[in-house]
């Protein structure tokens, strides 16, 4: 039984995992990289998230290697504390409460006990002034430490981490801002400040960009505005520092990065090319083209085999040394604006809008993660500023979502305007939609809105168009409108649930967005939640649940159904959720805890599954025999006791088959029953729902022992849902039982 | 003030000639550059980068190599395989040696300058020994007999260019036994002497790499290529502190558009010259010590002498080339306009004489007389006047055949004002005044030099300006000691010498009026001599003391010509290459950094603008780049351009590069 709380406004994964660089592990097998509050974790073979560290309140702002242990991770937070993780188990080992608002994170090998980190002067970010200064992290054993030994190393630094760079071991930080390029020695502690000259000519603009230091050699590599490329050296000097100038981007370097061992400069822009420049040799450079988007951080993998390019379309390219792709993360894909609506494809449950120019994403909320990208325009797109391309601008599905509907458009200045629509068919063989029918200019102005409607077996499809005219590809019918009852609110988004008669509606004022839901039929709204974000929300949608939730108060019922999702203005994608933030966070992470730390054996997953199935036993879904509470004990013993006082392994091996044995008892058929019987439930209204509730607010050991004996249907849904829900809240309380 | 009708002339085809090779001198900060036409130009570095001295070409000369010994000893090496001395002050060959190798490619002096080394076609390398006065062979180093001590091959450039032949254009040998070479292929390489590998390529164009320099200590090479630019390499150490350095590619200057054939270093710029015939001077702002005239890049394309002389009468224009001289008349229009309107030209310009001058040696000067009835040329070897009559459409010219005797080459020729005497400035420091009229040519007078300063030779330093009153009683000189002597033509005798000032005259005029000299030096700076009262005027000693503003100087090329206005007195018209200004002498100096506002557009002589008026310095730069501005009768302007984009217009094309977004 899930612990009621507040409905809250909630990240639900879609998050940016291009906001910083990603790092690689030490071994090369993991990624990481920050995404919202939460650091992801992925396999850079399988391009799977592994893990994801959550536990920051803010966005994080930065990671990096801890020097000292290279299987553990510090992460920065605008929360004001810095993690340190063990990301191979997913455990939060400590939390440095720091107090400032952390905009970077640098780790230097030669600072031990030492990190570095970007704050806000005064810790206000309105004042646009950082600094960078050295944070002492206490060695105390506790898990939450307060570091507030604080010590200035650069003020007035840019806010972006790939504005500073640590140089050759070290020994010297460079960072740049505006046309300054300041460089600090840590050991005689002197500021070096070499500037560039701001007036504009032939097209020059000095401005720098981003920065990087060589691992080897005293040489900085800083990238600029207008595309250059400049390695000082001799920067120790006041007049005679030295600097060589390559030009190859058109436009600004967005980020720079030498190899680890200082042979290459990689650095990419908007023009998606990675380019290799090779150290030394600068006329000879290798490129790797069509990365599909702006390369926005570049980063290298500690023995130089992998490269990865994080690109502005919230996408993350793993590259080889040789330069070829080797695997790519995409996540939600982020464009400039959503045209099509968000939609929800009725086959995989997956929200369909805008992704890369010219195509539609199918993105997986359940698992957060883009499924496929369909080609729509099928035509290359071309990065270039003033160019007008195809883009999708609407889509439709059918109810079943074997038709798709699309709708390009191409407006030039003083150009006709160009459409197309496109009718695409589900081809099960393909496992993807085809395209059936492309009809040029079906419209002589804008295309407004498109629908199927199946009443029959023959789907139609109808526009609307700017042109005053609206045109049925198959008839459609019509149905009454009338008006009930209205409400004056400045809604600017209106969405229906289509499993529920529930409408969601969302009203802007003043900067904060509001959110109404009601039911058509009554002018009381359902539930109602002031400032769900800043600014207005752009999009929304309801998908329905896979399995629904039991929510049984009144205000938290419209969500048991379908979850509402809502892109705000800044992109991020939100949803609802009753959840407490507890509950979120241990579903998934775990604390520190004296068994979870030990390495993952043949043994102790045994056992683990042992616990689990326990826990679902004891839970009071079946009327199975009573665990013996002593095995958890001695099971716990077993774990804490030194080996050379622990009895004989025969002794302790009959001991652990008794204890498989025991929890082997049938269940496992229960939930294939409760499987089939999921269709009919949902058919099933309101009321019975209620009735539900208020059942499961019995005491769940009474309830048990009485109806043991005969499942009913009902029982049976029950049994599936709580199954489902998730238990791991127990785990901390499990070891007290008697 | 100041409202003209402009001559704008732009029929003078000048055309520089490319630059071959250079030398620098850091002893005397002086850089010796030869070009293709087989001239010599000597600019001295300390002095703002002037043109010091011009040795005129020679048809027969090709200069390959130049090289300084001492201070003041130059050598220059061709392909008509001749080694030749110049006499700096005479600004003439000295003698010529010939190496008996074939045409001589290369030249190389050895540090303590007692011997040289002439590489020459049949694969020799011919050395001498240098003497105080001559140098002499001393041994042959053939290809055969010689014994190599390394053969080091260079591979051939990049894929792509394989099957070419690469050419190492250029050595260079460091003291740590390193060798710098420049080659066909684009590539510069370090190789070690000792043992003949390779040890570092760079490859720094698609084209060749034609030459190269090391500075003075070793620690930058600079690589001028086809494709105009000059590339730098630094010996840096990777790890600051370390002592272990290499060499590393730094900067690309790229301000030429043709082959950069020579390259040099000095102590605070990168000096690059070649085939797109403009000598760049480009600072290294980190050897830069204070943001001073050093600090600028600068571009030398025209000489900074005038190339033009002016008939104020009959509206003639005399031009000189190298080869020829050139008498245009200028046209004319009826109508009469706005300020600011272009006139339509309704006699069009007609040009009038193309004299081709005679034997070998270029021409070094030339002048037409104030009436237009007399023409004087000089070249290293003979000084030719000719008498022009022009009636109505018929142009006669007959060579004066019997001139005086003591003529025999000028550094500089000068008319008085009524056209009745020649003043040539002679190669042995004397100035001759030569009568001339219908009937004949006389010897008049010789003014000897009265100098402070007197050459090893025992003569004094010769002059390179002359400058007459109107009234026909004064004559001035300037020689490159910065000496400026004045004459009394009347008395026929020295009167007196202005006050030395430490920069070369490059430019001096007597008022017709007040018979004040005023004279503009290679600095920059300016000064009025009173020559009646032998003293610097009030006017002078306000301006040094106050300045004129700095828009003045913002160009930092040199005066190379001052006209006064007849219908304003107090007004002073002179030009350098950027612009020209007219100051006005009875108008209060701004000083410095007075707001300054543009004269250039016509309404700014509006009722409005009174109080801007007022200025003492006013300046047009509509006009570039200038050669010549004079002022004729009637308010007549004359402005002789020469587009710089006729000049590339001449050029053979660049080398075809790759231009983004094309």
């Amino acid at each position: 039984m899930v612990e009621q709380g507040e409905i809250r406004v909630v990240r639900c994964g879609g998050s940016t995992i291009n906001y910083r660089k990603a790092i690689f592990t030490l071994d090369s097998k993991y990624l990481l990289c920050t995404s919202g509050d939460m650091v992801k974790v992925y396999s850079t073979a399988t391009e799977e998230c592994v893990h994801v560290l959550q536990g920051h309140t803010n966005l994080v702002t930065g990671i990096a290697l801890n020097p000292t242990n290279h299987l553990q991770v510090y992460s920065c937070s605008m929360d004001g504390t810095i993690k340190l993780w063990d990301f191979t188990d997913n455990i939060l080992i400590k939390t440095f409460t720091v107090g400032y608002k952390l905009l970077a994170l640098y780790t230097s090998k030669a600072h031990e006990g030492c990190v570095f980190v970007i704050i806000p002067k005064e810790n206000d970010e309105a004042l646009d002034s950082f600094q960078l200064v050295a944070v002492r992290l206490p060695k105390s054993s506790d898990q939450e430490v307060a570091a507030t030994e604080l010590s200035f190393v650069l003020n007035d630094v840019s806010q972006l981490p790939k504005c500073t760079s640590y140089g050759r071991e070290g020994e010297f930080v460079a960072s740049v801002k505006g046309l300054h390029l300041t460089v600090y020695f840590f050991r005689n502690q002197k500021t070096y400040r070499l500037s560039l000259n701001a007036t504009p000519k032939k097209g020059a603009n000095n401005i720098f960009t981003c920065v990087a230091c060589h691992p080897k050699e005293d040489c900085i590599a800083t990238g600029h505005e207008d595309g250059k490329i400049r390695l000082w050296r001799n920067f120790n000097r006041k007049k005679e520092y030295t600097h060589s100038t390559h030009h190859w981007h058109h436009s600004a370097v967005n980020d720079l990065s030498f190899t680890p061992e200082g042979t290459n400069l990689l650095s990419g822009g908007i023009e998606s090319v990675l380019v290799q420049w090779r150290y030394g040799e600068e006329t000879k450079k290798d490129f790797l083209p069509r990365l599909g988007a702006a390369i926005a951080h570049i980063s290298t993998s500690p023995e130089g085999s992998l490269y990865c390019t994080s690109h502005s379309d919230n996408k993350i390219t793993i590259i080889q040394s040789n330069l070829r792709v080797s695997a790519v993360i995409q996540g939600l894909v982020k464009g400039d604006n959503i045209k099509t609506d968000l939609m929800i494809d009725p086959r995989t449950k997956a929200l369909v809008l805008n992704g890369k120019p010219g195509h539609l994403q199918f993105y997986s909320l359940q698992h957060d993660k883009q499924l496929y990208n369909l080609d729509i325009v099928q035509q290359e797109y071309i990065n270039q500023s003033g160019l007008h391309q195809f883009d999708v601008v609407k889509a439709a599905f059918d109810a079943q979502g074997s038709w798709l509907a699309t709708v390009e458009e191409r407006k030039e200045k003083l150009a006709d305007l160009e459409i197309q629509l496109k009718i695409w068919v589900y081809k099960d063989e393909m496992q993807s939609f085809v395209l059936n029918t492309t009809i040029t200019s079906p419209h002589e102005d804008h295309i407004t809105a498109l629908c199927f409607c199946n009443t029959n077996e023959t789907t139609m499809l109808v526009t609307t168009g700017r042109d005053g005219r609206f045109k049925a590809w198959v008839l459609g019918d019509d149905s009454d409108i009338y008006l009930e009852w209205s409400v004056g609110l400045n809604v600017i988004l209106l969405q229906l649930d289509p499993l529920s008669e529930n409408v969601a509606a969302f009203s802007c004022a003043a900067e904060n967005s509001d959110l109404f839901v009601f039911r058509p039929n009554e002018p009381r709204p359902v539930y109602l939640q002031k400032n769900i974000c800043q600014g207005s929300v752009q999009r929304a949608v309801f998908t329905p649940r896979d399995v629904p939730e039991e929510n049984c108060s009144e205000s938290s019922q419209w969500l048991n159904r379908s979850q509402l999702y809502f892109l705000t203005r800044d992109m991020d994608l939100m949803t609802f959720s009753t959840k407490t933030e507890e509950d979120r966070l241990t579903s998934s992470s775990k604390q520190l805890l004296i068994e979870e730390n030990v390495p993952v054996t043949p043994f102790y997953l045994l056992l683990g599954k042992h616990r689990q199935a326990k826990l679902d036993a004891e839970n009071g879904t079946l009327a199975a025999q009573v665990q013996l509470p002593q095995g958890s004990v001695a099971i716990k013993e077993l774990l804490q006791t030194p080996a050379h006082v622990l009895p004989s392994a025969t002794f302790l091996c009959t001991m652990f088959v008794n204890s498989l044995l025991i929890s082997k008892d049938g269940k496992s058929e229960v939930p294939e029953e409760a499987e089939e019987e999921m269709e009919s439930e949902k058919e099933e209204d309101e009321t019975s729902d209620q009735e539900m509730d208020s059942q499961h607010k019995v005491k769940p050991e009474y309830f048990v022992e009485e109806l043991v004996p005969k499942l009913s249907k009902k029982e049976e849904r029950d049994l599936k849902r709580v199954r489902k829900t998730d238990y791991s809240w127990l785990c901390p309380f499990y070891g007290k039982l008697p | 003030m100041g409202e003209f009708k402009v001559h704008r002339v732009r029929f003078f085809d000048f055309m520089p000639s490319g630059i071959r090779c250079m030398a620098f001198n850091s002893k005397a900060d002086r850089l010796a550059l030869a070009r293709l036409d087989g001239s010599v130009e000597i600019f001295n570095f300390s002095n703002n980068y002037f043109q010091e001295k011009v040795i005129p070409g020679n048809d027969s000369r090709s200069i390959e190599a130049i090289c300084w010994v001492g201070c003041d000893r130059l050598f220059t090496a061709g392909l008509n395989g001749e080694v030749v001395e110049y006499d700096l002050e005479r600004l003439c060959p000295k003698y010529t040696l010939d190496a008996f190798g074939g045409p001589i490619w290369t030249a190389a002096c050895n540090s303590e300058e007692t011997h040289f080394a002439f590489g020459c076609e049949d694969g020799s390398v011919k050395l001498f020994e240098i003497l105080p006065d001559k140098i002499q062979f001393e041994r042959n180093l053939d290809r055969q007999k010689g014994h190599s001590v390394q053969r080091i091959l260079v591979d051939r450039g990049p894929a792509g260019t394989r099957n070419k032949d690469c050419v190492v254009w250029n050595v260079a040998f460091l003291s740590d036994y390193t060798i710098v070479s420049g080659d066909s292929a684009g590539k510069v390489q370090l190789w070690d002497a000792n043992k003949g590998t390779l040890i570092k390529t760079h490859l720094v164009s698609k084209w060749d790499v034609l030459s190269l320099s090391v500075s003075e200590n070793e620690d930058s090479i600079v690589a001028g290529t086809s494709e105009g630019t000059v590339v730098q390499f630094q010996l840096l150490s990777p790890k600051i502190g370390d002592t272990e350095t290499q060499w590393v590619r730094t900067r690309t200057f790229k301000h030429h558009t043709h082959d950069v054939r020579a390259v040099t270093e000095t102590r605070t710029a990168v000096v690059s010259g070649g085939l797109d015939t403009q000598l760049v001077i480009c600072p290294l702002m980190d050897k830069v010590e204070v943001k001073s005239s050093e600090s600028v890049l600068r571009k030398v394309i025209f000489p900074h002498r005038s190339l033009v002389s002016c008939a104020k009468k009959p509206s003639l224009l005399l031009f000189q080339f190298p080869d020829q001289l050139e008498l245009w008349r200028l046209g004319g229009t009826d109508t009469i306009g706005k300020p600011g309107e272009s006139l339509p030209v309704t006699r069009k310009p007609e040009k009038l004489l193309q004299l081709k001058r005679k034997g070998d040696d270029h021409i070094c000067c030339s002048t037409i007389s104030e009436c237009g009835h007399w023409i004087a040329y000089s070249t290293v070897s003979s000084i030719r006047l000719y008498q022009l009559q022009c009636d109505n459409n018929n142009i006669s010219i007959t060579k004066v055949s019997k001139l005086p005797k003591v003529l025999r080459s000028a550094h500089q020729l000068q008319f008085s004002a009524d056209s009745s005497k020649l003043f040539v400035a002679s190669e042995q420091a004397t100035i001759h005044v030569i009568s001339v009229s219908r009937s004949e040519c006389k010897h008049v007078h010789t003014f000897k030099p009265k100098s402070d300063v007197f050459l090893p030779t025992g003569s004094s330093a010769p002059v390179h300006l002359l400058a007459a009153s109107a009234d026909g009683q004064w004559l001035t000189s300037a020689n490159r000691h910065c000496e400026i002597n004045v004459y009394n033509l009347k008395k026929l005798k020295h009167h007196c010498m202005v006050p030395v000032y430490n920069s070369l005259p490059s430019a001096m005029a007597i008022h017709p009026e007040t018979n004040n000299l005023l004279v503009t030096h290679a600095d920059q700076q300016m000064f009025e001599f009173g020559i009646v009262d032998k003293q610097y005027t009030d006017w002078s000693r306000k301006l040094q003391k106050e300045g004129l503003h700095r828009c003045r100087l913002k160009w930092g090329t040199p005066v190379t010509h001052i006209t006064f206005n007849p219908q304003a007195p107090s007004q002073v018209i002179l030009h350098d290459m950027h612009m020209f200004c007219i100051i006005d002498q009875s108008l209060p100096l701004d000083g410095l950094k007075a707001q300054f506002y543009s004269q250039l557009t016509p309404k700014d002589t509006s009722e409005t603008d009174k109080p801007r008026k007022n200025n003492a310095l006013k300046i047009c730069n509509k006009y570039q780049p200038l050669l010549h501005v004079n002022l004729l009768e009637d308010d007549w302007l004359v402005v002789v351009e020469r587009p710089l984009i006729d000049i590339h217009s001449q050029l053979p094309a660049p080398v075809r590069q790759k231009k983004f977004g094309t």
